[in-house]
């Protein structure tokens, strides 16, 4: 029973972990129809920007250096994220796989490139040890850092709901997903919002290679790659486009993985993952979901 | 000086050929019909004016040349568009299709609600929801919110019950009151009921210009250019 839970409850922080990086990838490829294979890169800069910031914080307190080394993660992230866009994606308007041949590239690009600098090695991150200490729930010892991957992925996922539903750029977003076309014929320059998923995707991604940081307890330069290819699963079964699909598609492929790495035999989790997409896509071949938020 | 004025307009839809540069004017005021047999380029001149489609050729809006602005600033410019299908957001509710229409802070509700209460007192339900009638209202009602121009309007009563298709007419007759409109329309009773001017397209090019009443009343030509037997 008690490694039952811990299953569990590791199973949905991986799960939450995917979340945050094929929420952004969801929501890109429902607007503007790209599949981006640059997210590893978001991720991989937010991890490193983390890793490298506290590496230069060496006299500070662990839990200030903790922080200041997240932000800084999230908000490069951010940033990167919302530059790939104004600098590679938009010149290639309308030529949808040069878009996507481009973040292929960058991908690849930017996972060298951290491998030419900082080397193939896993680096230790430092983070507070209440985060890997343990709280005894339900007969088992559950790592506190799975906790916090869980809360951060449900605040995101109630965050951007939010934003969706009761902003006008949520509006923007929500309506260019079924029709951008006709939200242009309306005098929205939904190139704006393009603009802003791509910053927002950035910033969930960013989170997730920051968390990643935490719940490896170290980054190296394929991390990103690796969670990235979960992540695509996630999406196409929880239907490109719908953030909720999305939440439940990530959090059924972290628990299968974990359950099947368990209880069939060590390695088997990966593959009973794509086993899952195959049978989704045989069942239900546009995703769980079609609608957004 | 007519409002929009379009010269030697081409558009290439991959291999075709689709408008061979047409040229026509929209005079300012009253309803101005699109003629014209199923796929002669209707639709594509309507989406070609908003930008939707690439394209060659002149267009000017008040005199002002808008073949090289992107959509959005089109309608900026006052171009309002109805397109075919409706194309309401079907998963949005018909409030916030309506607010997503707003351009500035001078929406023009109670105009909309107005013309059409039934959108008011649905304004919770998701769009995808209404029926063909109701989808058609909240579609006008889109381009109506703004003080436009000119609203491009395209086969407002395709697929309509009669019934409905009278209701349609009797918008477009109040609408045209208040701005220009240029109305793509295969039910010749409706275009009879509201066009001033009519332009016939064929294959790509305008065949005939004339004032609609005289066209319609013209059973050979109707015949000839429309491909239908009576008005």
């Amino acid at each position: 029973m008690s490694t039952f839970v811990l299953l569990t409850v590791t199973g949905l922080g991986l799960g939450a972990l995917y979340f945050l990086i094929a929420s952004g990838l969801s929501l890109i490829y429902g607007l503007m129809g790209v599949l981006n294979f640059a997210h590893g890169a978001f991720i991989t800069v937010g991890a490193y920007s983390m890793w490298f910031t506290e590496s230069k914080l060496g006299g500070v307190a662990v839990l200030p250096r903790f922080l200041i080394g997240a932000l800084v993660g999230l908000v490069l992230g951010g940033v990167f994220a919302a530059l790939v866009e104004l600098v590679l994606i938009r010149p290639l308007y309308g030529r949808h796989v040069d878009q996507v041949l481009v973040t292929v590239g960058l991908g690849l690009a930017t996972t060298a490139l951290v491998t030419a600098i900082w080397g193939n090695d896993a680096r230790p991150v430092p983070a507070p040890s209440w985060l890997g200490n343990t709280t005894h729930l339900a007969g088992a010892n559950i790592p506190n850092d799975r906790f916090v991957l869980i809360l951060a992925a449900i605040a995101v996922l109630a965050g951007l709901t939010a934003f969706l539903r009761r902003t006008r750029y949520g509006l923007i977003i929500r309506a260019g997903v079924e029709n951008r076309a006709m939200v242009t014929a309306l005098g929205i320059d939904v190139r704006r919002a393009f603009t802003l998923v791509f910053a927002i995707g950035g910033v969930a991604a960013a989170l997730a290679g920051v968390l990643g940081n935490v719940y490896f307890a170290t980054v190296d330069p394929n991390q990103g790659t690796s969670l990235l290819i979960f992540a695509f699963i996630v999406v196409v079964i929880g239907g490109l486009g719908s953030l909720r699909g999305t939440a439940v598609a990530a959090v059924v492929v972290g628990l299968v993985q974990q359950y099947a790495n368990y209880y069939a035999s060590s390695g088997l989790g990966d593959l009973s993952v794509v086993l899952l997409l195959g049978l989704v896509l045989l069942a239900r071949p546009r995703g769980l979901s079609g609608s957004l938020a | 000086m007519s409002l929009l004025a379009v010269r030697d307009l081409h558009v290439h839809l991959g291999e075709a050929h689709v408008l061979q540069g047409i040229e026509f004017d929209v005079p300012e005021g009253g309803v101005t019909a699109l003629l014209g047999r199923n796929g002669v380029g209707k639709t594509t001149t309507l989406r070609a004016l908003m930008g939707l489609v690439g394209r060659r050729g002149s267009v000017r809006l008040a005199d002002e040349e808008i073949v090289s602005t992107p959509t959005h600033r089109i309608v900026r410019r006052g171009v309002g568009y109805v397109p075919e299908d409706r194309e309401v957001f079907a998963g949005l509710t018909v409030d916030e299709n309506l607010r997503l229409a707003e351009r500035d802070g001078a929406a023009r509700y109670e105009l909309v609600y107005d013309l059409f209460p039934e959108l008011k007192q649905r304004g919770k339900q998701r769009a995808g929801t209404l029926s063909g009638g109701q989808q058609q209202m909240l579609a006008i009602a889109r381009a109506l919110l703004n003080d436009n121009r000119v609203l491009l309007v395209d086969e407002p009563t395709k697929g309509l019950a009669p019934a409905l298709v009278t209701e349609v007419a009797d918008a477009l007759a109040r609408v045209s009151e208040l701005t220009t409109v240029l109305l793509v329309e295969q039910n010749l009773g409706v275009v009879q009921r509201v066009a001033n001017g009519a332009i016939v397209l064929d294959t790509g090019r305008v065949v005939h210009v004339g004032p609609a009443k005289e066209l319609l009343a013209n059973t050979e030509m109707v015949h000839r250019m429309l491909g239908v037997g009576h008005a």
